[in-house]
């Protein structure tokens, strides 16, 4: 399907902010599929960043020959976009408690998640290198704190350990970010025992479970069994996925 | 007009097929496109146990290709008997079983299980790159394509068709192995056996090493196999590799081929394969070409 591009833009360094016009309704942590033409060949894959009536929202940083080409689309230009594709986060009523923690480009997906949970007390822990970005926006749903690895904004140092602490009255955790983030989260929340649903991410070849190459090492009755991140996940229970 | 074209025993209602590995066991594309409307269906590559495949990463993009290196995962033969065998048999079309063994032994058991209703052909991949036990290793010895070619046919009553590796020097000599095995039909290529390197890192990509390029950038490659390997063998061909427009499945069906395959291109374009379809019936009907049949090997040289 083409879709009109409303506004595309930079909102940190490196990271771009894209709104298009979409007519699907999608859940939190599903993704789209992008064309981001020039040579490029497959599409890539993008978490959705936020959705409102028609309107789509992705939050990318520019890494390589795809996200650079997309980083030049302009307003009213019309992109070929699939979607939306995965399984998403599973948002329970019963719980409200909520910790949501996000590093670096994985935070994108989890505002569209604060956005949709109804939890009384919500958590936001936000990690960043350097520069932050969507900050604010978080700050509607929930108390955000925020880390910086160098400093720059927020305490110094790692959001896994600044939230280490204030596990205990915890029902859930949501995660999306680096590996090495994740298998803290997934540390963390199996030391205190707590639900914990994280977005995983992989090279995708099709992104609707045909090509098999976006796998993923989950436990299994004996040994392990590679699922698909694009279609059993991106989202998974961290207790089931071998980081 | 005739779109029919026949593969040995087997007619298929058009000459527009997908190729194994790159269209799962079907359901992923039944959301897209209406199934009914291939030729058939080349579904991933089956061994005799369910195979987990390689670790990631298993693919990475190149100038106008992909390297993969997914190495066969799959529920195994009962598993595809069982879980996907069925929902592919609600669609009118060919069902054309990719089996993989590791050994000679595997293959005919592979082909003695899948010798049952609902299955119309198998495939006898002895051409994937990505496998440690057979797979390629069989590919690039003439001797075992026409030893597991002639075992399987034994055993099996349905159409038999050998996929070949282009990754050896002459693929005439494949060609012909498989006909003298006694194969009803030839598909080829397979990936192409290629690398790539994490400069950061200065190691490969894969685990592996080595990966199998698809896509545009082996057309060439995959073309001019299929015109050597039409030219050696009096068997029709299946012609496959970087298909992804009209054009490019003319010409191949040009060349010499009887049918085509789409393959990495339905991972861009879902509908490519049938949109491919309908721009040959375009092509025909633009060029007065009443029956497909008269493309197949009509090149002028």
């Amino acid at each position: 399907m083409e879709y009109v591009v409303r506004e595309n833009r930079e909102i940190s360094n490196g990271i771009y902010r894209l709104e298009l016009e979409f007519d699907e309704i999608p859940m939190p942590g599903q993704f789209v599929m992008i064309n981001c033409g020039g040579n490029t060949l497959l599409k890539r894959p993008f978490s959705i960043c936020d959705h409102d009536a028609d309107k789509l929202t992705i939050v990318y940083q520019v890494k390589g020959k795809g996200t650079y080409n997309l980083s030049k689309v302009k307003s009213l230009d019309t992109l070929e976009v699939t979607g939306p594709h995965g399984h998403g986060f599973d948002v329970f009523d019963k719980f409200n408690n909520i910790l949501v923690i996000g590093g670096g480009v994985g935070i994108p997906p989890l505002l569209f998640l604060s956005k949709k949970l109804k939890a009384k007390n919500l958590k936001i822990a936000l990690g960043f290198k350097s520069n932050v970005f969507l900050v604010d926006e978080f700050q509607k749903y929930g108390d955000v704190i925020v880390t910086s690895e160098d400093g720059n904004t927020g305490m110094k140092g790692y959001i896994t350990d600044a939230i280490k602490d204030d596990i205990k009255n915890i029902d859930i955790i949501y995660g999306c970010g680096p590996k090495q983030m994740l298998k803290a989260v997934k540390d963390i929340a199996e030391k205190y025992d707590v639900p914990c649903q994280i977005s995983v991410e992989e090279h995708m070849g099709c992104g609707i479970g045909a090509c098999m190459t976006c796998a993923c090492e989950t436990k299994a009755d004996v040994g392990f069994h590679y699922k698909k991140v694009c279609q059993d996940g991106p989202v998974f229970w961290a207790k089931e996925v071998v980081l | 007009m005739n779109l029919k074209v026949n593969i040995g025993n087997l007619e298929l209602k058009n000459p527009v097929l997908v190729a194994s590995g790159t269209f799962g066991f079907g359901k992923e594309y039944s959301h897209y496109l209406d199934l009914d409307n291939l030729g058939g269906i080349m579904v991933k590559g089956l061994t005799l146990y369910p195979k987990e495949g390689n670790p990631p990463p298993r693919i990475y993009e190149t100038p106008s290709g992909i390297l993969n290196s997914v190495g066969l995962q799959n529920p195994g033969v009962d598993g595809f008997i069982k879980g996907e065998l069925p929902f592919l048999n609600e669609f009118n079309t060919k069902i054309i079983a990719n089996i993989a063994g590791e050994t000679i032994e595997e293959f005919v058991t592979i082909a003695q299980k899948l010798d049952i209703n609902g299955v119309d052909a198998l495939e006898i991949n002895v051409s994937c790159p990505n496998v440690k036990e057979g797979g390629m290793s069989f590919g690039v010895n003439p001797n075992s394509v026409y030893e597991i070619t002639k075992k399987v046919k034994r055993v099996s009553s349905k159409t038999v068709i050998v996929k070949l590796t282009p990754n050896v020097t002459d693929i005439k000599i494949y060609a012909k192995a498989a006909e003298d095995g006694g194969a009803d039909a030839i598909s080829l290529i397979n990936t192409v056996t290629r690398m790539a390197i994490d400069v950061n890192t200065r190691r490969p990509v894969f685990k592996n090493v080595f990966a199998g390029l698809s896509g545009p950038a082996i057309k060439p490659i995959a073309l001019k196999n299929v015109y050597e390997a039409k030219r050696a063998v009096s068997i029709p061909v299946i012609g496959m590799g970087g298909i992804s427009s009209t054009e490019d499945a003319l010409e191949f069906m040009i060349a010499g081929a009887t049918a085509v395959a789409v393959g990495t291109y339905n991972f861009i374009n879902p509908t490519g394969s049938i949109d491919i379809l309908e721009g040959i019936k375009k092509y025909m009907l633009k060029n007065s070409i009443f029956d497909v049949n008269q493309l197949i090997n009509s090149i002028n040289v």
